[in-house]
């Protein structure tokens, strides 16, 4: 039924959907752009303040011979906060910024319909291998998002997992995560 | 010409069958291996590098480059149809090539990308062939003051674009630094950002954080607006190939110039991919209409791929002339040559003429082989978007986690790629650019250790970047692109012209 | 004569276990899937070549019956590579091949691994350093090169090498050590860089391995002062290995050799770890592998066992020594 869905076939929304998605989107708000803006900038701000404390640790001067380990990561980490802070202020204090939804409810449904079967595939697979959950996560999301039978969902799921088994781990000698089954199996 | 007789004697040696056949088989390997994210051209030559053993040197070269070829032609296919490089090189192919597709005119972008590596690895090859001792003389001359000079001029020219909020492409260039410098310093040999972690030592690549952030990124949105990509299906038929073809002569400027950088640093070494950022940068500094790169322009695909195929191509000259590899790939089949009982460098052009030139004439021979073998498959690679999003968005996924695992063999990277999805999601998002954080994580590392070890070579004097004519114009050169800008603008002034100002000059 | 006694033992187990019919697997130990060959190191360099030569001698020869794969483990100096042997607890599937990284590694970075968290399996060549100059530098002899370096200002002269503190650095150290000045140390990503710097002229010195520098030996753009050995190589080849003299003869009191050694995970049997020295004893019999140490100038030598344990056991210890006096230990 997805499937059906028409589309949008304008690949143009790097810059400049703002208003108009705002109107389009007001049906299920999350948080706003200004919130997300916010929180990202935030967390960059974060992520510079670690960068600039791990490289005072390791030295972030200019020793005779040239600059030491931490004196590039540290401006790195200095201007990484500036440019952060100065989004963060421009989001907190400015009267134009963007209160439209960051992601509409839907949108956000769909989202994480594609995000959590994939934390669940990572987990599934650090136990029991790659092959096996591959499979499962391959029929599932068929099954579940595309509506398919299991009767068609089944053989894809099982074959592409076989096929990249006889690639990675028969022809060209990668080995790839393996769980219990496999060990089985002698590999 | 003393060249052109060699050259003769080495389609002799490539007369034997059996040497095509190898030909053949590598080429379709390698498109293989350049389709699948992560295992890039150095896993695949290295995995079946023992596989060539028992073969003759010169048909094992063959069979090893024809793989090496054919990655360089395959890396371009997934970056065009589903925004994930294959290969580290094809990252500025994603910026063009994706956008056609998402337009429907995804064979028009493959059948560009092809065309572009197939011209760039012939003139790379012109080169090789006529000019061999004199451009690896000029490879000498090259210290990390020379390199660092490069590394910033492939910078130079690539910033400044798009018309994001320069607070954010600095936020996103300055992060793109801080993740490549995590692990182990080259210089100090101490441990930065790791906070103890041995999983944090090996800090974070390139390609996974790419993998992440473009593909799994990009079906995050997709999924957003729906379930499907938004892909016309095309009818392929010979008939759009040609229609591409009568439009490529008119970047004949473009072709030249992205050959001539990919040369260069394939030649220098700096590598394939480097050489592709800065050849899409030129491309889009000097074109008449720089605000439609990154909408589905196809010099911007034109450009990283001639210059990409051209660096792939001519980094294997310093690894048979000096024995220095010009790319990883290249790292790894000078380890065949030595277990072959070749012994590469300046020796080799002279005691093993048959080896050399075999193998040159190959590269002519099995990129002819290779860009048919891709141009007929460009109607299956189109047709794969005719598949529903609910079949081939988990294999997709499938194949992310798989191409992150083999980059370092570590499971934790498949979670980093994992989180690099969402993060290139909300930055996509929220107007964060991503090419600048990527090339920031590609150079960040290289261009740090030139300038550090330039810094120990002059205890410390920064005139060593203009102690010379060599590092000292390519310094100048990469000041002038990076105000190009406003150069540009000054002239229109002059002019009397209207000035069009693409803001940013980070 | 280690080995054929090794070799005994080995028998007399198995016809010990086979008499008593414990357990009819273990026999004669084999491996019964793939084998994971680690190279706590890069691909293209010095241990990836030679790592992947035994993979495919190997193969050619049929020398085991299951496959061998190499993986690459090169995060954080290797440190990655020897973690994951060393917490791979009894598996009788995965080796490492070595540099001297298993002993610098721990020191310089804290990393909690040491040689003795690994089972030794069997050493299987010594790789050489030797001294090289620019061929238009006006240096004959070691003792020359010392004497400027002697005469000459601290950090003037600048040797280029592999890597930070790791065995380019120690032996650059060694050098400081007998001349008294200290040298620019720059350190780069592999050795056919460092060679090419020195081609170049951006450099002074290097200590590059034997097979980073013989092509341009060969083409006359570089000069081997000494080799950093007991005893002047023996390798035949094209390249005049013998005329290079030691360091010692050449005055200048540094050896320096740098392991190519195989260890295996912790807590293994012994019947395994003879299975392994039984097989790279196979793959040293074999011509490819006699064609590569030539053409790699190595030092062969063959250790197992105890004695293999007491060659690391004191490398350790000389290891640490050097480290030490160079300041290059981690911090914590």
């Amino acid at each position: 039924m997805f499937m059906e869905r028409e589309q949008n076939l304008v690949p143009e929304k790097l810059a400049g959907e703002g208003e108009e998605a705002a109107s389009a989107n007001e049906a299920g708000l999350t948080v706003t752009m200004k919130t997300m803006e916010l929180v990202v900038a935030g967390l960059l701000m974060l992520v510079a303040a670690i960068v600039m404390y791990d490289s005072v640790r390791v030295g972030a001067g200019w020793a005779f011979d040239g600059p030491q380990a931490g004196y590039f990561p540290f401006f790195i980490g200095l201007i990484l906060f500036g440019a952060s802070a100065a989004t963060f202020a421009i989001n907190l204090f400015s009267r134009t910024a963007d209160l439209s939804s960051f992601v509409t409810k839907p949108a956000l449904l769909l989202v994480a319909k594609v995000l959590a079967p994939t934390a669940v595939y990572l987990i599934v697979m650090y136990y029991v291998g790659i092959y096996i959950a591959s499979a499962l996560y391959i029929c599932f999301f068929m099954m579940w998002l595309g509506k398919y039978s299991i009767r068609k969902a089944a053989p894809v799921g099982i074959a592409i997992p076989l096929i990249l088994f006889w690639l990675f781990e028969i022809a060209f000698l990668i080995p790839l995560p393996k769980g219990p089954l496999e060990a089985a199996l002698g590999f | 010409m003393d060249a052109f007789v060699s050259l003769i004697h080495g389609f002799g040696v490539l007369a034997d069958p059996m040497n095509i056949v190898y030909m053949c088989v590598g080429v379709v390997l390698g498109v293989l291996i350049g389709v699948l994210p992560g295992l890039g051209g150095a896993n695949g030559v290295a995995i079946l590098l023992p596989l060539t053993f028992s073969m003759s040197p010169t048909a094992a070269i063959i069979m090893l480059s024809s793989i090496y070829w054919g990655a360089l032609f395959g890396g371009a296919i997934t970056s065009v149809l589903f925004n994930i490089p294959g290969e580290p090189w094809s990252v500025a192919t994603t910026f063009d090539g994706h956008p056609m597709a998402q337009q429907g005119k995804a064979d028009e972008a493959l059948t560009a990308a092809f065309t572009s590596s197939f011209i760039g690895a012939l003139l790379a090859v012109v080169v090789i062939t006529f000019l061999a001792p004199v451009v690896a003389g000029f490879a000498l001359r090259f210290g990390p003051a020379e390199f660092f000079a490069v590394q910033l001029l492939t910078f130079c020219s690539f910033v400044g674009m798009g018309r994001e909020s320069p607070f954010k492409v600095l936020a996103a260039m300055t992060l793109g630094f801080a993740l490549a410098a995590v692990g182990l310093d080259s210089v100090t040999g101490q441990l930065r950002m790791t906070f103890g972690t041995v999983e944090l030592m090996r800090g974070f690549d390139f390609l996974i954080a790419v993998i992440g952030l473009f593909g799994i990124g990009e079906i995050l949105l997709t999924m957003e607006e729906g379930l499907s990509f938004r892909g016309k299906s095309t009818t392929i038929t010979l008939r759009s190939v040609m229609n591409t073809w009568i439009r490529l002569p008119r970047f004949w400027i473009t072709y030249l110039r992205s050959a001539a950088v990919g040369c260069w640093l394939g030649i220098t070494p700096g590598g394939a991919t480097p050489a592709s950022f800065m050849s899409y940068g030129l491309a889009r500094r000097f074109s008449k209409n720089p605000g439609d790169f990154g909408k589905g322009e196809i010099e911007g695909v034109v450009a990283p791929e001639t210059a990409a195929h051209a660096a792939g191509t001519s980094a294997l000259l310093p690894m048979l002339t000096l024995g220095i590899p010009g790319s990883p790939t290249a790292a790894v089949m000078l380890g065949g040559l030595l277990i072959w009982g070749l012994q590469p460098g300046p020796m080799l052009f002279i005691e093993q003429k048959d080896f050399v030139w075999g193998l040159i004439a190959s590269m002519y021979l099995s990129n002819v082989v290779g860009f048919l073998i891709v141009l007929t498959t460009v109607p299956l690679w189109a047709s794969i978007l005719r598949i529903p999003f609910s079949i081939i968005a988990p294999v997709i996924i499938v194949l992310c986690c798989i191409g992150a695992y083999t980059v370092h063999n570590a499971f934790l990277d498949v979670v980093i790629m994992l989180f690099f999805g969402i993060i290139g999601y909300a930055f996509k998002k929220l107007h964060y650019p991503l090419a600048p954080l990527v090339l920031a994580l590609v150079l960040g590392d290289m261009a740090e250790s030139s300038f550090r070890q330039s810094m120990l070579i002059s205890q410390g004097d920064m005139s060593i970047f203009w102690s010379n004519w060599l590092v000292g114009s390519i310094c100048g050169l990469a000041m002038i692109m990076l105000f190009w800008p406003l150069i540009t603008l000054l002239l229109d002034k002059m002019r009397g012209g209207g000035g069009r100002l693409s803001p940013g000059g980070a | 004569m280690k080995l054929a006694k090794s070799l005994a033992v080995a028998a007399l187990t198995t016809a010990l276990t086979s008499l008593a019919a414990v357990a009819p697997s273990w026999a004669e130990w084999k491996p019964s899937k793939t084998v994971e060959f680690i190279i706590p190191a890069g691909t293209g360099g010095g241990a990836d070549q030679m790592a992947r030569m035994i993979q495919g001698v190997i193969q050619k020869h049929q020398l085991m019956d299951q496959s061998m794969v190499v993986i690459n483990k090169s995060g954080g100096a290797g440190a990655e590579g020897f973690m994951d042997v060393k917490e791979s607890d009894g598996n009788e599937h995965k080796i490492i091949i070595t540099l001297s990284n298993l002993f610098t590694t721990p020191l310089a970075t804290g990393v909690p691994f040491s040689w003795e968290d690994l089972t030794p399996v069997s050493m299987l060549a010594l790789d050489n350093f030797i001294l090289w100059v620019n061929s238009e530098s006006p240096y004959q002899t070691a003792t020359d090169y010392i004497e400027a370096v002697k005469s000459g200002a601290d950090s003037q002269f600048k040797m280029a090498g592999t890597g930070s503190k790791q065995e380019d650095q120690i032996v650059t150290v060694a050098i400081e050590q007998v001349a008294g000045k200290k040298l620019t140390y720059v350190p780069f990503k592999g050795g056919g860089d460092v060679a090419k710097q020195l081609v170049g002229g951006h450099i002074d010195s290097t200590v590059n391995n034997p097979i980073e520098a013989v092509s341009f030996w060969q083409a006359g753009n570089v000069r081997p002062l000494c080799v950093f050995a007991a005893s002047r190589i023996e390798a035949q080849g094209t390249a005049k290995w013998q005329d290079i003299p030691t360091c010692k003869e050449a005055g200048v009191e540094i050896e320096y050799q740098m392991l190519r050694g195989i260890f295996m995970s912790p807590g293994v049997s012994q019947e395994v770890v003879d299975y392994y020295v039984d097989l790279f004893q196979k793959v040293r019999e074999t011509q490819e592998w006699k064609d590569f140490m030539a053409k790699g100038a190595f030092t062969q030598t063959f250790l197992s066992g105890d004695d293999y344990k007491k060659w690391v056991a004191d490398a350790a210890v000389v290891h640490k020594d050097l480290m030490t006096k160079a300041g290059f230990l981690a911090a914590n």
